[in-house]
């Protein structure tokens, strides 16, 4: 699998706070990578050095092979968190600025944008003004923006903040079919929730550093507690000794829930070969960490 | 390079279509054409005929005063006495006596009026009278007609060296008004395109719209093309206010242009009754200070006065738009603007101010030193152009005021590029200075 972009050893000096220091990445081709981080790990910071609108004082960003440079911003659609349009502008005329901006001729841009209209349905919006657009309906007109000139890595800073949840599925669809057509999606959020259904790789940055990444999966698992919970009526009594209860609750529905911890060398098999004689049991599964877990798990110690 | 192009068309066509600029575009020439129409009525109506006989005992007047719009001569055969019964019941505004003897004793000459006679009519009166007696004498000593025509000849020269001093004395008026005037129109349109040029930053940085302008093109464009953009616009507005007010004049003029051509008329001849019996010479006659001012206008460089105002117009509104954008950029709202407002116009206020010393002394030290500073030249410059500038000091400035814009524009866009990402932060000069030494 190739990467289309890698960034290596970023440092970012302002003044006397370093943004970024010695931060690299690899964000493979074709996927959803979840850039996350608490405020003010340098995430933006990160971005907007591969945007080209800051320069790194050290260290290099390789996009699709080729070192950064400025013909680059044609590749990629960012939508930045501090966003927004003119105003006084119509809805048409102004999508068909920011589309010759990235390079397109006006025509071109007319031809993306009439798709994208019937697509979302808002074809009765071209000659409105923005500012007669409501804050939803306007994150749908900047999402076209984002998009429309087809770059091959697309870079979304918290894109559902403003949304409801009905627009937010709308775009979460979007994202998702852009990614199956082979595009790159970065995408920065504090939404665990989001990053849970739809990223396939995860960086994680904490005060200038990055702390983690690599494929979802693959730090589930590396986080993975060996804890497994157990919903039932009775009486468990004592375990064999290779077996720990972590602990013990009474549901409101008068299930007994309990945790357990499994040692990696035996087996869950046994575990419930010895429980079955002993209690009626409602639900038995494996705690795996959920990336809100893994995120305040990484950057509590990170911060201690 | 094709990016800039689309801000500059945009910045300006946005502004261009502003209801705004339409309004401001048509009321600016009426104001200036309402203004003069009101002058201009007003110096016509006040052109009233004033009757005034003339009573004659020597004879040697009787027609020699040419009557014009302005003042009617009558000539009654009755006596002096007869006359000022009749003063009133005629209607007449004055009475002039000439006795038997004048000639010999020209100080008899009397004007009767009832309430005083303009010092114009009385001179026209005077001048005339003197002209013939001298005639007169110079006949009765044996001169022929042929040596007083040739005489006429050598008046004819003397008038002309007069003339040049009268053309003189009005060229400066003209030059002064002209100077300060460009000079004034360049200090309000570096306010007003610069503080568009402020706004139209700010607007990008409250809608924040600007992270997603400069994900695609570099801040620096983004900043001159809103500078050009504004600076077209300007541009525009002043052509259209000069082909409108041309147009208005040319459409106005035709209106009342009878009333206003029976005035000219009427201050042409009364300047030529002067020298009666001479040939009328419009180009020569004194026809008042507005008159005389408008003629010497077409005497000054004109081209090299257009073109320095565009000059300058263009220098100093780049190099403190370049500022003015940064100022916008760097703050968060109106409010905050003040504070950094203040400083940065202070030159140009300053240049305002000293114009009005210059002017009395174009060659002065003042004058050359602030018409050479980049930060004050645009504005006394301009004052400086219409009397004459040795061609090494308007190079000087030219090449400084080019050196200052590009060095403002620089300084600018380390600031604009920091400022458009900064929200919520009150800036001081400190961290200013600071934006414009960061790297990248």
């Amino acid at each position: 699998m190739t990467n289309i972009l890698e960034v290596h050893h970023i440092v970012k000096q302002y003044a006397e706070h370093r943004a970024l220091d010695d931060v690299s990445l690899s964000v493979p081709q074709g996927s959803i990578f979840g850039l996350l981080g608490p405020n003010g790990a340098g995430k933006t910071s990160l971005i907007r050095i591969i945007n080209q609108i800051t320069a790194p004082d050290a260290g290099e960003v390789i996009l699709g092979g080729e070192h950064l440079k400025p013909d680059h911003i044609r590749r990629i659609g960012y939508l930045p968190e501090e966003r927004g349009l003119y105003k006084k502008m119509k809805v048409g005329e102004q999508l068909l600025y920011l589309a010759q901006l990235k390079g397109l001729t006006e025509k071109q841009a007319m031809d993306k944008l009439k798709t994208w209209f019937i697509k979302f349905d808002i074809k009765t919006w071209w000659n409105k003004h923005i500012e007669d657009l409501s804050k939803g309906m306007q994150q749908k007109v900047q999402f076209v923006a984002t998009v429309m000139h087809e770059p091959d890595l697309i870079i979304l800073d918290e894109p559902f903040s403003g949304f409801d949840p009905i627009n937010a599925n709308l775009i979460k669809d979007e994202i998702l079919e852009l990614r199956d057509k082979g595009k790159t999606i970065i995408f920065s959020t504090h939404r665990m929730e989001s990053v849970e259904e739809l990223c396939d790789y995860i960086a994680l940055l904490n005060r200038s550093h990055k702390v983690l990444d690599g494929a979802k999966r693959a730090i589930k698992e590396q986080f993975k507690t060996h804890t497994y919970h157990i919903d039932y009526q009775g009486e468990i009594g004592t375990l064999p000794d290779a077996f720990t209860i972590l602990d013990t609750t009474q549901q409101d529905d008068g299930f007994i829930r309990s945790n357990i911890r499994i040692p990696t060398d035996a087996s869950v098999n046994e575990l419930i070969r010895y429980l079955i004689d002993r209690i009626t049991i409602r639900s038995f599964g494996e705690n795996i960490p959920s990336m809100n877990d893994i995120f305040i798990q990484t950057v509590g110690e990170n911060n201690e | 390079m094709h990016t800039i192009f689309l801000i500059i068309k945009r910045e300006y066509l946005v502004r261009v279509r502003k209801k705004s600029f339409v309004i401001m575009t048509i009321l600016g020439p009426l104001l200036i054409f309402g203004f003069y129409a009101i002058i201009g009525w007003a110096a016509v109506s006040s052109i009233n005929q004033k009757k005034v006989a003339v009573v004659d005992e020597s004879g040697h007047f009787v027609d020699q005063f040419k009557s014009d719009n302005e003042t009617v001569f009558s000539y009654p055969k009755e006596s002096l006495s007869e006359a000022k019964k009749k003063f009133i019941k005629q209607g007449y505004d004055a009475l002039v006596f000439v006795p038997k003897d004048v000639i010999d004793k020209p100080k008899t000459v009397q004007i009767f009026a009832e309430k005083g006679v303009s010092m114009a009519l009385q001179n026209n009166i005077e001048r005339a009278i003197s002209k013939e007696i001298e005639t007169i004498k110079l006949q009765q000593a044996g001169i022929t007609q042929k040596i007083i025509e040739d005489a006429k000849v050598n008046v004819d020269a003397q008038t002309i060296s007069l003339g040049d001093e009268g053309e003189k004395s009005s060229n400066s008026i003209a030059m002064t008004i002209i100077g300060y005037f460009c000079a004034f129109m360049i200090y309000i349109s570096v306010f007003i395109y610069g503080t568009q040029v402020m706004r139209g930053v700010m607007e990008e940085k409250n809608n924040r719209i600007v992270e997603v302008i400069i994900s695609s093109v570099k801040p620096f464009q983004l900043m001159l093309g809103k500078i050009m953009g504004v600076a077209l616009v300007g541009l525009t507005q002043f052509m259209l206010w000069i082909l409108l007010t041309i147009g208005l004049f040319t459409v106005g003029g035709t209106l009342v242009g009878d009333k206003v051509q029976r005035g000219r008329e009427a201050m042409q001849t009364s300047g030529t009754m002067a020298q009666p019996g001479q040939r009328i010479d419009t180009g020569k006659a004194k026809d008042g200070v507005v008159a005389s001012v408008i003629k010497a206008v077409d005497t000054l460089n004109i081209p090299l006065i257009v073109a320095c105002f565009l000059f300058y117009f263009l220098g100093g509104y780049l190099l403190y738009s370049a500022l003015f954008g940064a100022i916008g950029a760097a703050v968060d709202n109106e409010t905050e603007t003040q504070q950094f407002m203040f400083p940065i116009t202070l030159p140009i206020i300053g240049a305002i101010a000293v114009a009005q010393f210059v002017i009395r002394e174009p060659d002065g030290a003042l004058g050359f030193w602030t018409s050479i500073f980049p930060f004050t030249s645009p504005v006394v410059m301009m004052v400086r152009v219409p009397f004459g500038v040795p061609a090494w000091q308007l190079a000087l400035s030219m090449v400084l005021l080019i050196l200052g814009f590009i060095g403002t524009t620089w300084v600018a866009a380390r600031i604009y590029r920091v400022g458009i990402l900064m929200y919520g932060k009150k800036v001081s000069y400190r961290e200013l200075s600071k934006w414009v030494f960061y790297k990248g």
